[in-house]
């Protein structure tokens, strides 16, 4: 480990034990139509956050299921102090809210129908404005290095993603594996071409052979629906635009995030919570907010996001710290990157230095410093679905 | 002393420019960051920041080798210090 390992930041103490950075209460919506109703009550209460998203309606099955754990996920995660359901009908209301009430903080749901959204939105405004009065008064305390969960995931990358900005997330989740912390990557398909790399890496046979399944199953789905190589999805437009040619440089320069020592201890599927510390990998889609949005879901609570054209990337509940080593892209839109690690191309910066400014940052971030993201208002909220609806 | 461009490891086919506005004709510093080491190349293309140039002579057909692993094919033959990118290098998955 190394030494300059901090061991403490001070957070939020959960009912549950798990340790938050923010301190948000949020206003949920189980479905498309409830938003409306969701941003009313955010809207009223000052403090509070509404998280539209556009699904939840003739869902069935492993889609379905996908949806609850994402939004139950989401209320559990340890930024959040309190949650407020709305969703069209009580059912799948009262499923989220009991989701939600296992981590023993507050929640409360409301339905639509024979209320209208009026006295709904009276209704889930009182109960929102108590719970903000309730997290207001919560203070930060103190806690380990370990208790903080780290995820990660790139965007819009090009080829200085994979020479200096992931690993310097490799760097830092080299020293934090050490240091006994719960991380996840993922990225199924962005994989590609580096397959064999992460199986050599993964602690047992026996996990090697279920990142393997994850990995093939996603191959079978993008093999099933391609109409051509899928040059221009993967690598994107903005991956070609910064000189990444195939997927497999993108999937190389990728998986330096997992740096060069940690194993892979188990994988994850999508929005699932981890049973242990440790590097874990989640099956889950490339596209930046959806795999963010799955992080958040999974309980972690602090992102490191590294970017080479400049992806914008936040996250309602989730701090995203984004990284760049791409000089133009600092240079062009600054405001969007929170760790400089361009020193490292012209060896002004070794990566250690880098690993340790990313550390820095997280520490920073975890004690309540802003990211760039939240500074300015992004709070992607992005829903993987699996299927067509019913 | 600026670094023009930046290579994984020295059995790779590539380097990456990472500076802005490389116009064929300049005189490259490379720097291969595994083993540490300084090379000189002559620009062959205009390259933009970010995108690759072939560090060895490259023949249709051949693999693109970078981090050592193979990265696709190429699809026409490539110069030593000629922009190398997705109009003479494509995939070999999908």
């Amino acid at each position: 480990m190394s030494m300059n390992l901090k061991g403490a930041f001070e957070g939020y103490r959960r009912e549950n034990g798990r340790m938050g950075v923010r301190n948000h209460v949020i206003i949920l919506p189980v479905d498309d139509l409830s938003n409306a109703a969701a941003e009313a009550v955010a809207n009223n209460i000052k403090g509070s956050l509404a998280i539209p998203h556009a699904y939840g309606r003739l869902q069935f099955g492993a889609d379905l299921d996908l949806h609850f754990r994402t939004l139950i996920g989401t209320g559990c995660n340890p930024n959040v102090a309190g949650v407020v359901v709305i969703g069209i009908e009580p059912g799948w209301t009262g499923r989220i809210v009991e989701g939600v009430a296992k981590s023993g903080k507050p929640v409360e749901g409301f339905a639509i129908e024979q209320n209208g959204d009026i006295n709904t939105i009276a209704n889930a405004s009182r109960a929102a404005y108590r719970m903000v009065k309730h997290a207001s008064r919560l203070k930060r305390s103190r806690a380990d290095l370990v208790e903080l969960w780290v995820s990660t995931k790139c965007g819009e990358s090009d080829t200085t993603s994979g020479l200096a900005s992931c690993p310097t997330v490799g760097n830092a989740f080299d020293k934090l594996w050490e240091n006994g912390n719960t991380l996840v990557f993922g990225e199924t398909s962005e994989i590609t071409g580096g397959e064999h790399l992460v199986a050599q890496r993964c602690r047992t046979p026996e996990v090697a052979a279920q990142f393997m399944a994850m990995f093939d199953r996603y191959q079978r789905v993008i093999e099933a629906n391609k109409t051509s190589d899928l040059s221009e999805s993967q690598p994107t437009k903005g991956n070609i635009e910064g000189g990444l040619t195939t997927i497999e440089e993108k999937a190389l320069g990728n998986i330096q995030k997992i740096g060069r020592h940690c194993l892979v201890d188990g994988v994850l599927d999508k929005a699932e919570a981890p049973t242990g510390p440790g590097l874990w990998f989640m099956d889950s889609s490339s596209a930046a907010a959806e795999m963010v949005t799955l992080c958040a879901a999974s309980g972690y609570a602090v992102h490191f996001f590294p970017t080479g054209q400049g992806n914008v990337i936040g996250n309602p509940i989730l701090p995203v710290i984004k990284l760049t080593a791409n000089p133009r892209t600092q240079r062009t839109m600054s405001e969007h990157i929170d760790v400089d690690v361009t020193g490292l191309l012209q060896k002004r910066m070794n990566m250690d230095e880098a690993g340790e400014a990313l550390l820095d940052c997280m520490l920073r971030t975890a004690e309540g410093e802003l990211t760039a993201a939240e500074l300015l208002g992004h709070r992607e909220f992005s829903l993987t679905r699996l299927y067509e609806s019913a | 002393m600026t670094i023009h461009f930046v290579v994984h490891d020295e059995g790779d086919s590539v380097g990456v420019v990472v500076v802005e506005g490389l116009t064929a004709g300049t005189r490259l510093n490379g720097w291969i960051m595994d083993q540490d080491r300084m090379i000189e190349f002559d620009a062959k293309s205009n390259i933009p920041i970010g995108h690759k140039l072939a560090i060895r002579p490259i023949a249709k057909g051949d693999t693109i080798v970078k981090y050592g692993v193979d990265i696709g094919r190429a699809v026409a033959d490539i110069g030593a210090g000629e922009h190398l990118h997705v109009h003479n290098v494509k995939t070999k998955r999908w």
